[in-house]
């Protein structure tokens, strides 16, 4: 897809502003996502790369208000337009409520990461699918029976009568992937967050699924979140991307621009650390140091710790905002902009 | 399932086998035979009592013939004919003494044991669902006094504390007019004022363990990926819970199904003997302090092919319940 996709839509399926989410925990309050803004247009994908614990898991359970335990959504907001057009603030409806959960898998789903423990063990895979439209459509048995197993067909299940009866562990964990993105899609969502869809399978099943989802979206015409920290599903799947480090977007723009000139220090990093089409493999970086933890963090710059170009005294001194580079391209670093991110209620937690 | 059931089933065979040796092995363990003080007291009594004499009871007995050959008689009688021998102290055959208290028993047990799991699931769930509230706290509470203070001190202090509030004296199963009447509804009430006692008593016993066991497990399943899917699903909070990690969850507790039987017979003893209950407990112990072996094999003979059913019914139970153990 081209980068003007973006430019298709003009109002957006979804858009996302001001999320935290934080886990309060014994020894202090981890923000595991900390003021994020995203959005995503109509049938457009985008995707959202970081390293393991930047936050993205958790930013896509709380589109659909899924945290649970300690954490909690502390500030933001999520409006989606639904099925029928109306436009909801996803974010402000009670999590228990019925309008949330009919939100959920209908105008809205997640295709998880893990495809081994994603599914209940002791439920059959029909079951499990037949769920969606037993809690969203007024279909009888027979009719979702019907539905499921041409679902299963369509994701490229064979036999699909049979394997309908199946449990978890009877299929391979590629199949288990179909069927998880068979469950997600049959209600025709119009928005589908995908978190890591293929890490657990090898690469020729990898590129399998992903085209399976493209043609899926070209079928249905939703738009797909794309959560992934793998450089080539973002190149060949996506039109625009975020960068997360440390709970923030610190860089987003067209995937083209992403490649071609990335702006943050930790986008160059990443880039240079993994290998990706167009450029040959000369030798991959690595970058040093891992993601601080999350706990407590002091107010600077997220990347402070491991940034080559750190500059002591200011990236330590204050959170650099998300600033606007020249069209289309935003980036969140003090080589870039003096401007500082603004206090609220959260940041003295 | 019907496959797995046969399977299950056949290994019962040397199961049943095993405990059947295994009860003649207590039988026999004592030091001297039955016989042997039989005829001391005789001639403690003064009587005399020849070598010959002496052999012909022993062959009364079957005691000389050799171990195989006694064990097979004992096993013959009691499969061909029901004859568990006979019980040294009552004077009575062990069968009769067996009917007389097995049933009563198992009855009491099963109440307790359903009563035990109708009371632990729910609060169970309720201390996961809602971990770390006031009620879990409770619940823990309450668990931990269950586990602490012994079935028999309850029985005595509820027992009194009754007893000084409304002059009823909880005693046996039925009250003394009733012991020998045929059943009528006046004796099915009077039952009722009795029983609740102990089955009260054996329920806190039971629960506690359950409970905790229960709230461990579903609190490491809920966490679990596939709690989160269905909620992303749109699935409402209490049905996920019940429909998918409470599924998973009861499996610990299944498999222990089997084994609460004789846990419960155990810990009745001291209860039953509080509250002057027939059940197969009291006559059990005293049979092993006063070496009525005869009895007490009968009776570890019995409960422990009650426990092997009990396991068999638990394993089909967990089959039914998980596919995983089904297709193994
Ligand atoms: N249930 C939880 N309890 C406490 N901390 C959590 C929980 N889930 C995630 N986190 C923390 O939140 C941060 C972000 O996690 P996540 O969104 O899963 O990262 P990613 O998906 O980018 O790898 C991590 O620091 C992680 O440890
Ligand atoms: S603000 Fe400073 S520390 Fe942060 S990325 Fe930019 S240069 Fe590096
Ligand atoms: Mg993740």
């Amino acid at each position: 897809m081209t980068p003007s996709a973006s430019l298709k839509s003009t109002e957006p399926r979804l858009k996302v502003e001001g999320l935290k989410t934080y886990f309060f925990l014994d020894h202090g309050i981890l923000k595991a996502v900390d003021g994020v803004d995203f959005h995503v247009g109509e049938a457009e994908s985008v995707g959202i790369i970081g390293e393991s614990g930047c936050g993205k898991s958790i930013t896509a359970q709380s589109m659909l208000q899924l945290v649970r335990g300690r954490g909690q959504i502390v500030a933001g907001h999520a409006v989606l337009r639904r099925k029928q057009g109306e436009m909801v603030d996803i974010l402000s409806l009670d999590p228990d409520s019925a309008e949330m959960r009919s939100v959920r898998g209908d105008d809205a789903s997640i295709i998880f990461q893990e495809p081994m423990t994603s599914f209940s063990p002791v439920h059959t895979i029909g079951f499990q699918i037949g769920e969606m439209l037993r809690l969203h459509t007024k279909l009888s048995e027979a009719q979702i029976r019907e539905r499921v197993i041409a679902m299963l067909g369509r994701v490229g299940i064979s036999n699909p009568e049979v394997r309908i009866d199946e449990y978890p562990h009877q299929l391979s964990g590629g199949m288990r992937q179909r069927a998880m993105i068979a469950m997600a899609l049959i209600c025709h969502p119009q928005i589908v967050i995908a978190d890591e869809p293929t890490t657990a399978l090898d690469v020729t099943i990898q590129a399998q699924i992903l085209d399976l989802m493209r043609d899926l979206q070209d079928e249905l015409g939703m738009s797909i979140v794309y959560i992934t920290h793998n450089m080539a599903v973002v190149a060949e799947n996506v039109s625009r991307v975020y960068v997360m480090y440390l709970g923030r977007v610190v860089e987003t723009t067209t995937t083209e621009r992403l490649f071609k000139d990335p702006k943050h220090p930790y986008t160059q990093k990443l880039l240079r650390s993994i290998p990706h089409p167009g450029r040959p493999v000369e030798r991959l970086e690595v970058i040093e140091g891992s993601v601080p933890s999350a706990v407590d963090p002091p107010r600077r710059c997220g990347f402070f710790t491991r940034c080559p170009s750190a500059m002591a005294g200011v990236c330590d001194a204050a959170i650099p905002a998300l600033t606007k580079v020249d069209d289309e391209h935003w980036a969140r670093c003090f080589l870039l902009s003096d401007e500082k991110e603004a206090e609220d209620e959260w940041s003295s937690l | 399932m019907l496959q797995f059931a046969l399977r299950r089933l056949g290994i019962l065979i040397p199961f049943l086998i095993a405990i059947s040796i295994v009860s003649f092995i207590v039988i026999q363990l004592p030091p001297g035979s039955y016989v042997d003080s039989y005829v001391n007291n005789l001639r403690l009594q003064g009587n005399v009592v020849s070598a010959e004499q002496e052999g012909n009871i022993r062959a009364m007995y079957g005691l000389d013939k050799s171990m195989p050959e006694q064990y097979a008689l004992w096993m013959g009688k009691i499969v061909f004919a029901g004859d568990f021998g006979s019980s040294f102290r009552y004077n009575r055959p062990v069968a009769a003494i067996l009917m007389e208290r097995v049933p009563s028993t198992i009855i009491l047990s099963l109440t307790a044991i359903a009563f035990t799991w109708l009371l632990a699931v729910p609060l169970g769930i309720l201390s996961a669902v809602k971990q770390y509230s006031v009620w879990d706290h409770t619940l823990t509470l309450i668990g931990l006094v269950g586990l602490a203070v012994p079935g028999f001190l309850l029985a005595l202090g509820i027992m009194f504390v009754v007893y000084q509030n409304t002059g009823w004296l909880v005693n046996g199963f039925f009250s003394p007019p009733f012991r020998e009447a045929p059943w009528s509804l006046a004796k099915v009430l009077d039952l009722l004022k009795n029983v609740w006692l102990p089955i009260l008593v054996l329920t806190i016993g039971g629960m506690a363990t359950i409970t905790r066991v229960l709230r461990a497990t579903l609190l490491d399943e809920l966490n679990k990926q596939y709690v989160t899917t269905a909620r992303a699903k749109g699935v409402p909070e209490m049905t996920n819970v019940l429909r998918y990690p409470l599924r998973i969850a009861i499996n610990p507790l299944l498999s222990t199904l089997g084994w609460m039987l004789p846990a419960v017979v155990g810990g009745e003893i001291v209860v039953s003997k509080v509250l002057n209950l027939p059940t197969i407990g009291p006559v059990l112990l005293e049979a092993s302090i006063t070496q009525d072996m005869y009895l007490a094999g009968g009776i570890v003979m019995i409960l422990s092919v009650l426990t092997v059913f009990g396991t068999f019914i638990s394993d089909l139970l967990l089959a039914l319940n998980d596919p995983r153990i089904r297709m193994e």
